[in-house]
């Protein structure tokens, strides 16, 4: 299941500085019956970068398709699986899951001073349902694949020949993958916080996971019913949504987008929790606006569940329902541009670190900034009615989606890689990697924003010859991007046999993972941690002896200027 | 946050339930009290039930949107559900409940025989619902009234007998363990009419027509009341032909699209049942755990927190029942 | 005003890099949300990353360096950077409401063309009765079309005019425009629909003022002045262009090959085998039921999916179909139904 468990050499050659989580014990069963957060951590990450990897593919082969604009090496119905199992693969297996499953469980305990997660059974199960979903999503595509688009919209959901039910039942079961987590979070923020740590002295990662949480159990139930619906109207044929027995199609999308626009919230909010932790301790400084960061995270939570008609103003919904759908998407606009002022503030006289985990929260700055302030264009509505259903979607929730929340992802990977694995990766490599991400990712995707004002539809197989030159950009920017991650996983995973081991602290951050060993003991500490402002930098300075930061007994004075943040 | 205290010194890092509490096996090392750990187990089981909440949101909703858009198919056809059915369901779940909360104050009071009998009490309870819903379910299905492709009416099977049952205004030939409509308003071409007899006019349905009802009426019958209309050339092909005439099934006052409300009621108490019956393996399985002695003062989560679930399955009932089986007009 | 060539940034005009030309009304007030929304996007971001460039460069640290300090939170700066978005965003929002006003509501005396969508072909239904597969509309008069659908969700796209809408089965959705400027325009689906999603496009085309009366006239006298069996196979398989076919040939072939449907040569005359094992002539009555009725008898081994054709053929167009079926029907031969 996991490259690690395989070899059961490596991960005792990975750590053998001490007694880790890795070394404690050996061979595939401790690894298959782990309770230990940290390793069902990195079960999560293996299976979640194995999703994106298929995803990518997909990806590929779409583009590759669209390079000319009739066919070019599938037809139509293949075509239409492709961009199908492109979304469900990136967005069940890999964006959703993504953060919270395998950046947060490995270190969400660690950071709050707890053991472990309030349900460490629960956990394992969790990551069981993930494999169980993904299974039915890999035969879904042996028995025939799935050809309706990851929206399922019906009628044509409940009458194609395709694998659907295959697919939606992985959805589902998904979908309780991802409650659990959910209600394994909350519970563990709320009742396993050691003495003195408050509310307000939680590290912003944990803010974000909390409200991420929140919207996972809330929302994913009614994912939940309309898949069985969906279901239900295909093998029993209900009648629920079908117009022929008095159904309505509208009432799915309804359903569907009540849980599936949280669900980009469900995405954005761990990947902004990420941001907070990169910005703070890449500019050496603690997190500018703490309180409104954190807020902000709680909010965005709350006002995403009451815009999702924001993707049905062209559905014959009443216009007086896009209005206020209208109105509200913009609201929800407000607090993510607050974090974005705050994480910029931040850097306003740090110390500047450009490693690879600050360039892609860069990149994140850059790339979200767009993908955002592209979501203003869709919120109004006279703008969306021209650019619904056209490339112009497709550019905006890739750039927040793909330059937002992968951006982040691959840079909180980057960030806890030494933590997680014990060994520090080529910063030479990382960075190039990076910059090859970069360049491809705006290639692929701007000049998407220009088809879609001209009025490219999206899912398009065939399209006017007129189109042809900005695709072939989009294919050529594709493939770099795609180059650029074949780099770092090249870099990433030498870095487990090659990598110089790591410090305790390689960046100087001041959250509580980073005052125990990498990787962490099995127990995580051995004495509770003392608890205090989760971004005071004043007492870590850097010492060369071990390459990495310590924690001074004593402050240490700030450079001119004044002293430490509040 | 109670319980304060230090986290005890690490012993191993083996499964939870270990010696890192070597006064209190059951708790996990990860947790530094008991209370901690139950108080976390009920947090975790109020999420769920949240879930569970939004799960059945969406059926409700869908009730709300079809109810609001066509009010005469709710009314029309609650009529054949049996209220007194439903209301006898709603005494015994909520009865379960006594029973299930009752068997929690046990488990914690350490009274082992009466949790064992109030649990055993629970389960019949639930399984005497279930064969109630089965009643229903198996009446619905013999008549034709199921959800969506599968709805076609057939009320009123009778075996040709001639001489047939009353007249006016009752509609006494459903079996008796059917979930009779109950009526009594005159109809003026009640469901069991015949066409022949209803061509002739308005008047109280007379039995012993030339009709022959019999066979199940399961899916892709044939309905009865129709055969003699259906023509040769669209005898053949099962399931379509019929399906569009529905408007001139020979019910005057059936409105169109009646299979909307069994779909929604299907699904509902459906779901609702499948819940039911998890639940029942959960109390089951609680049931052996007590046989076992399990439980006591120290150790009675999971009865607590299976006591919730069920709970909120008979809450979900109590909203169930008047939106589905007694509704006005 | 409708110039083509048009000055200015907001002018009637072609195609800039970001938009299609603006073929109606309504084109200006999407277009003018667009670049308000579009200049406030790139200030914002310039700010954005611009002060990220800025401190990036400004305040580089090497390893180990301090921070030079200063302040974590700031009231009076968060409250700034909350109020002045909110401000911002309630006038795009209310830019953006203004322009779908515009674009939402008909006004009384527009002129109303029905449109059905269908896997995969649009139809536009003219008030003379007259179908066709492009849309034809007067310049300089509001049209209205009323759409549904046969089947699965479609939409219609006009990017010239800045106007989509779904049409959705079992209901109807309504959409107008006033187109401004002669020419052809692009039509597209917009919500995916299956094999042929792509190949769903078709031509809006506006007439100069006075001349779509003449057109609408010509073309919906189109079958009396051809001899019928023609009018049916154009009503069939369309012409070469494309033009003039009710999306037989989506499903149907006319080669002999199986497709969705059972092929339509060498089909009038012959036993058909149905689902149920009857075997039926197909005669002319069989024909005219399959359009009409196409529930009512299904061909062995093919799928009940047929939409009907009741109330969008006329008994002309019926008879002219089954005359150009007859004249495809090939010698008598045994029925041959698919495998």
């Amino acid at each position: 299941m996991t490259s690690i468990a395989g070899h059961p050499g490596i991960a005792g050659r990975i750590a053998e500085a001490g007694a880790n989580y890795l070394s404690e014990r050996r061979g595939i069963l401790s690894w298959v019956f782990t309770l230990d957060h940290k390793r069902i951590g990195v079960m999560y990450l293996v299976s979640i970068l194995f999703s994106f990897l298929l995803g990518g593919i997909f990806a590929l082969l779409i583009r590759t398709e669209l390079l000319t604009p009739r066919r070019t090496i599938m037809d139509a119905d293949t075509y239409n699986q492709m961009f199908t199992l492109h979304g469900v693969v990136m967005i069940f297996l890999f964006i959703i899951p993504g953060i919270p499953a395998a950046l947060g469980n490995f270190v969400l305990p660690i950071m709050l001073g707890a053991r472990d997660v309030a349900f460490p059974r629960l956990n394992l199960f969790s990551y069981y349902l993930y494999v169980l979903g993904a299974v039915f999503a890999v035969l879904a595509i042996a028995t025939g694949g799935v050809d309706t688009g990851w929206t399922f919209y019906v009628p044509y959901s409940t009458t194609t020949n395709t694998s659907v039910t295959a697919v939606v039942l992985g959805a589902f079961i998904l979908g309780f993958s991802s409650i659990f987590t959910g209600i394994n979070f909350i519970v563990t923020i709320h009742k396993l916080r050691p003495p003195g740590m408050t509310w307000f002295r939680m590290p912003l990662f944990l803010w974000a996971l909390y409200a991420t949480a929140i919207i996972q159990v809330l929302a994913t139930p009614v994912l939940g019913i309309t898949l069985l619906l969906l279901v239900a109207e295909r093998l029993l044929r209900v009648g629920i949504f079908d117009p022929a027995l008095g159904g309505d199609p509208v009432l799915f999308q309804h359903f569907f987008w009540f849980y599936s626009h949280p669900a980009v919230y469900i995405m954005i909010l761990p990947a902004m929790g990420v941001m907070s932790e990169l910005v703070s301790t890449f500019s050496h400084k603690p997190i500018f606006g703490y309180r409104f960061v954190a807020l902000s995270s709680v909010a965005i939570a709350m006002i995403s569940f009451l815009v999702w008609g924001h993707h049905m103003f062209t559905s014959g919904q009443s216009p007086l329902a896009s209005m206020i759908f209208s109105f509200l998407t913009f609201m929800v606009a407000i607090p993510s541009a607050i974090k974005v002022f705050n994480w910029v503030a931040t850097m306003y006289r740090g110390a500047i670190d450009l490693k690879t985990p600050m360039l892609y929260a860069l990149w994140f700055l850059f790339l979200f900034g767009i993908g955002g302030l592209t979501g203003l264009f869709l919120g109004a509505l006279a703008v969306d009615v021209h650019v619904h259903d056209t490339y112009f979607v497709v550019a905006h929730f890739h750039y927040t989606m793909f330059g937002g929340v992968a951006m982040a992802f691959v840079g909180g990977l980057h960030y806890w890689w030494p933590k997680i694995t014990g060994r520090m990766y080529s910063e030479l490599w990382g960075r190039l990697a990076a910059l090859l991400v970069f360049v491809g990712f705006n290639l692929t995707f701007f000049t998407q924003f220009v088809l879609g004002t001209h009025g490219m539809p999206r899912r398009y197989y065939n399209y006017p010859a007129h189109f042809t030159s900005y695709h072939q950009h989009s294919t050529l920017g594709a493939y770099l991007t795609a180059a650029g991650f074949f780099l770092t996983a090249g870099y990433l995973i030498h870095s487990l046999f090659r990598g110089r081991r790591a410090p305790a602290n390689p960046w100087g951050g001041a959250t509580l993972e980073w005052q125990c060993s990498s990787p962490p003991p099995a127990h995580n500490f051995d004495r509770p941690p003392p608890v205090g402002d989760p971004y005071d930098m004043s007492r870590i300075r850097y010492d060369d002896a071990i390459g990495g930061y310590v924690t001074a007994e004593v402050a240490e004075p700030a450079g001119a200027g004044g002293g430490p943040g509040r | 946050m109670k319980g304060e205290a230090m986290l005890p010194a690490v012993r191993s890092a083996a499964a939870p339930a270990d010696t890192a509490h070597p006064g209190a096996p059951r708790v996990a090392h990860h947790f530094a009290t008991p209370v901690q750990q139950f108080e976390s187990a009920q947090l975790g089981m109020w999420l769920f039930l949240a879930t569970e909440v939004l799960l059945f949101g969406g059926l409700f909703c869908a009730y709300a949107v079809y109810r609001a858009a066509h009010p005469e198919v709710f009314i029309y056809a609650h009529r054949f559900l049996d209220a007194r059915l439903g209301a006898l369901n709603t005494v015994v779940l909520v009865s379960s409940s006594l029973t299930m909360a009752w068997a929690v104050r046990c488990a914690q009071t350490g009274r082992q025989r009466g949790l064992v009998g109030l649990l055993t009490a629970t389960l019949v309870f639930a399984a005497a619902f279930l064969a109630v819903k089965y009643v229903e379910y198996e009446s619905k299905w013999r008549h034709g009234l199921l959800w969506g492709r599968y709805y076609h009416p057939a009320h009123g099977r009778h075996t040709g007998d001639a001489s047939g049952q009353a007249g006016t205004g009752q509609t006494g030939q459903e079996p008796a363990n059917a979930s009779a409509p109950g009526d009594e308003r005159p109809m003026a071409a009640g469901p069991n009419q015949s066409p022949a007899t209803m061509a002739a006019g308005a008047g109280p349905p007379s039995r012993g027509g030339p009709v022959t009802l019999g066979g199940a009426a399961g899916p892709g019958a044939t309905p009865p009341a129709e055969a003699t209309r259906i023509a040769a050339s669209a005898a053949g092909p099962r399931g379509l032909a019929w399906h569009l005439r529905r408007p001139d099934s020979g019910r005057h006052d059936e409105p169109r699209n009646v299979q909307i409300f069994f779909a929604v009621y299907f699904l509902m108490t459906g779901l609702h049942g499948l819940h039911v019956m998890a639940g029942m393996a959960v109390i089951a399985w609680l049931l052996v755990r007590s046989i076992r002695g399990h439980f006591g003062p120290g150790y009675f989560a999971p009865v607590d927190l299976a006591g919730l679930y069920w709970h909120v399955v008979d809450v979900i009932w109590i909203f169930l029942f008047p939106l589905l089986y007694l509704i006005h007009g | 005003m409708a110039t083509a060539t048009g000055t200015g940034l907001l002018a009637q005009g072609g195609p800039t890099f970001w938009m299609p030309p603006q073929g109606s009304t309504g084109a200006s007030a999407v277009d003018w949300a667009f670049y308000l929304i579009y200049y406030i996007a790139v200030f914002f971001f310039l700010v954005i990353v611009g002060l990220t460039a800025i401190f990036v460069v400004r305040y580089r640290g090497r390893r180990g360096a301090r921070p030079e300090g200063a302040p974590s939170s700031h009231l009076a700066v968060e409250l700034t950077w909350t109020l002045i978005p909110t401000v911002v965003v309630i006038v795009i929002f209310t830019v953006g409401l203004g322009g779908f006003m515009d674009i939402s509501f008909a006004p009384l005396n527009a002129y109303e063309i029905q449109v059905v969508g269908q896997k995969w072909k649009w139809f536009f239904q003219y008030p003379n009765g007259y179908v066709d597969s492009d849309l034809h509309v007067p310049e300089g008069r509001p049209v209205r079309l009323v759409l549904s659908s046969q089947d699965v969700v479609h939409s219609l796209y006009i990017p010239a005019f800045r106007v989509k809408m779904d049409a959705v089965p079992g209901r109807y959705t309504k959409m107008w425009f006033h187109a401004t400027r002669p020419g052809e325009y692009d039509l597209y689906c917009a919500e995916y629909c299956g094999t042929g999603h792509s190949d769903m496009v078709a031509r809006a085309v506006v007439h100069p003022a006075g001349q779509f009366e003449k057109w609408l006239e010509s073309a919906g006298n189109w079958v009396e002045a051809v001899p019928p069996a023609e009018a049916g196979r154009i009503l069939t398989v369309g012409r070469p262009d494309g033009s003039g076919g009710r999306g037989c040939t989506q499903c149907h072939r006319v080669d002999g090959q199986a497709h969705i449907g059972p092929p339509l040569n060498g089909l009038f005359g012959h036993e058909v085998t149905l689902a149920d094992g009857m075997r039926v002539v197909a005669d002319e009555n069989y024909l005219r039921e399959s359009l009409i009725d196409p529930q009512a008898k299904i061909v062995a081994g093919y799928q009940a999916v047929m939409p009907t054709y009741k109330g969008r053929l006329k008994e002309r167009e019926i008879t002219a179909i089954i005359e150009y079926l007859k004249s495809i029907a090939g010698p008598r031969e045994p029925a041959r139904g698919a495998q």
